[in-house]
């Protein structure tokens, strides 16, 4: 059955999108490689996707250096937060017009 | 979007979340193991204070018998972290996870204050011959790291962290029975929440 998505965010159409700001909404912040290995995806594919979250501004980014190594957190922004929690909203709507 | 997907998505949702925040690696037999070396210990050590010469009333720091103690105590310790971290390594790598992750740090950074604050505090004591202290000391204070460290883990640790209190304040509330509590909370508690575990999610 095919299900009219109203409030449905385009940012978070994509799985590894919605997974990222999952775990960024649930942790105060993660850093890429954590990420990468969480989600078990490549360099590229994260990296793009963090880039469109950025864009949107649902993410804010922290660089800085362990030592020598670049380490590079993610923060959700308040902004991600609130846009996470309408889709989920949305999401659980659907699931009761579905009941009904 | 297909219903199907739908709860697909919700699941994968809530794994992610579970999966970032908590450390699951953590294997329910090296509880038992833990528990299992803390009973010999304190077995060895009750035959070391209620047998062979008579009651030593006044014991100093550096009296033979202390020290024996000190490395039983430390010889569990060591085993049991030992055993601790082999278990769990090997239970990350069936799974597939990394052992040195975001949770695992969170983990111990968290349970350690409480523990190295408590083993300190534990220690000066005993240096200045206040020995009735170890019991109740030892167990309060890991159970405070143990609920302090339960955030980043299994919910079901605060529980082994909150009965280590209890049985602390006990120990406080009757002195002379350290050894008895001791061994209840180190031993007996590890090997009960040890198998506990290892039937709820090891299997």
């Amino acid at each position: 059955m095919k299900v009219t998505l109203t409030d449905f965010d385009k940012a978070f159409e994509n799985r590894v999108r919605l997974q990222i700001m999952s775990v960024l909404v649930a942790n105060e912040s993660y850093d890429f490689n954590s990420l990468k290995e969480l989600l078990a995806v490549t360099d590229g594919n994260l990296a793009s996707h963090l880039k469109a979250l950025e864009k949107e501004q649902y993410i804010t980014i922290n660089k800085s250096f362990l030592g020598r190594k670049p380490n590079t957190r993610y923060f959700a922004s308040d902004l991600g937060k609130a846009a996470f929690k309408k889709h989920l909203q949305s999401l659980e709507n659907l699931i009761k017009q579905q009941k009904l | 979007m297909e219903d199907k997907d739908l709860y697909a998505e919700i699941a994968s949702i809530r794994s992610i979340m579970e999966r970032s925040t908590k450390f699951i690696s953590l294997s329910g037999l090296s509880g038992v193991m833990a528990g299992i070396y803390a009973l010999i210990g304190a077995g060895l050590a009750y035959k070391l204070i209620y047998t062979g010469e008579p009651q030593v009333v006044y014991v100093r720091y550096n009296d033979p018998l202390v020290v024996q103690l000190f490395l039983i105590a430390c010889a569990v310790l060591v085993c049991s972290i030992g055993t601790g971290v082999w278990l769990t390594v090997r239970k990350a790598a069936k799974k597939g996870e990394s052992v040195w992750n975001q949770s695992s740090q969170m983990l111990l950074k968290n349970g350690a204050l409480p523990l190295l604050t408590g083993g300190c505090f534990v220690l000066l004591l005993l240096c200045r011959g206040y020995y009735g202290v170890i019991s109740p000391g030892c167990l309060i204070f890991y159970g405070l790291a143990l609920v302090a460290a339960s955030r980043y883990t299994y919910g079901d640790v605060k529980w082994l962290g909150l009965c280590d209190i209890g049985l602390g304040l006990l120990a406080t509330l009757l002195p002379g029975y350290g050894l008895l509590f001791w061994a209840l909370g180190f031993g007996v508690l590890h090997i009960l929440y040890g198998t506990i575990m290892h039937f709820k999610y090891d299997r």
